[in-house]
């Protein structure tokens, strides 16, 4: 069952990203990295992560796909725009992209990992074990990020406004 | 049939994710396209930490790694829209190869 539900959500999530490459349409790109992050949302659910699925829906499809659809409206004159690289780029682009997936799929598959590559361990942290987690462990990059949030929404508010 | 998924299933969708995500960047003209391909690269990133994380000893350390990355890229996304919004506000486009002046 796991099994099936893995292949069905990598299929999704992969068809999805070759869709977010082969459209030359900002807003269908757009469109399918919402399938890439719901179908990886679905797979951090295979894999028992449920915090972290939940937070990838929450931040990366309601948020920051929002963000970036909101950002495609206010740089275009229309949303159907559209810039083209160079077939010499993309003919360049693709091989580089081909010998990156091929080097590390085959590095990854050669590599002995020292922990079991085929029985998961039972043991996920439940949501409870990752916030306490969060809160006693990690509690100074906890902090950190919080400030650093404040940061960047101060300094995008002063990026952002019009100059009078 | 369908084979027994393991760790390596999730590092090859991983490393697909991770090459396409740097195509995209590679090829997209459109600097929001540029930034989809950068989230497609956090995202590997992310499959990598979780899978590792439940083929490991079974201690949360990859999903708080992931949580982290996930606030980062929130972050960088909405601090690289609003240098966009900037660019377009100077050069009336989105298309990254005009901005090629250090002073517009």
């Amino acid at each position: 069952m796991d099994d099936l539900a893995f292949y069905i959500f990598a299929a999704v999530s992969l068809l999805s990203a070759i869709g977010i490459v082969a459209s030359s349409n900002i807003v269908r790109s757009a469109v399918c990295l919402l399938g890439t992050l719901g179908g990886v949302a679905c797979l951090y659910f295979v894999l028992d992560a449920n915090l972290l699925a939940v937070i990838q829906l929450i931040v990366y499809a309601g948020g920051t796909l929002v963000l970036m659809v909101f950002g495609i409206m206010l740089t275009s004159k229309s949303p159907w725009v559209g810039f083209r690289a160079t077939r010499g780029q993309v003919a360049g682009a693709v091989l580089v992209a081909i010998l990156m997936a091929v080097g590390i799929s085959t590095l990854v598959l050669t590599a002995e990992w020292s922990q079991s590559a085929n029985a998961p361990l039972k043991t996920s942290p439940s949501v409870a074990e990752v916030g306490e987690m969060l809160l006693t462990d990690y509690l100074v990059p906890f902090e950190v990020a919080s400030v650093l949030l404040l940061v960047v929404m101060i300094g995008a508010a002063y990026l952002a406004r019009t100059e009078k | 049939m369908i084979l027994a998924v393991g760790l390596n299933h999730y590092l090859v969708l991983s490393a697909l994710i991770f090459s396409l995500g740097v195509l995209c960047m590679a090829t997209k003209r459109n600097a929001i396209g540029i930034l989809i391909g950068v989230e497609l690269v956090l995202n590997a990133a992310n499959i990598n930490l979780v899978a590792f994380s439940k083929y490991n000893a079974g201690v949360g350390d990859g999903h708080i790694f992931a949580v982290f990355v996930i606030l980062l890229a929130a972050a960088e996304a909405a601090l690289a829209i609003a240098i966009f919004m900037n660019f377009y506000n100077t050069l009336r486009t989105i298309d990254v190869d005009r901005g090629d002046e250090l002073r517009g």
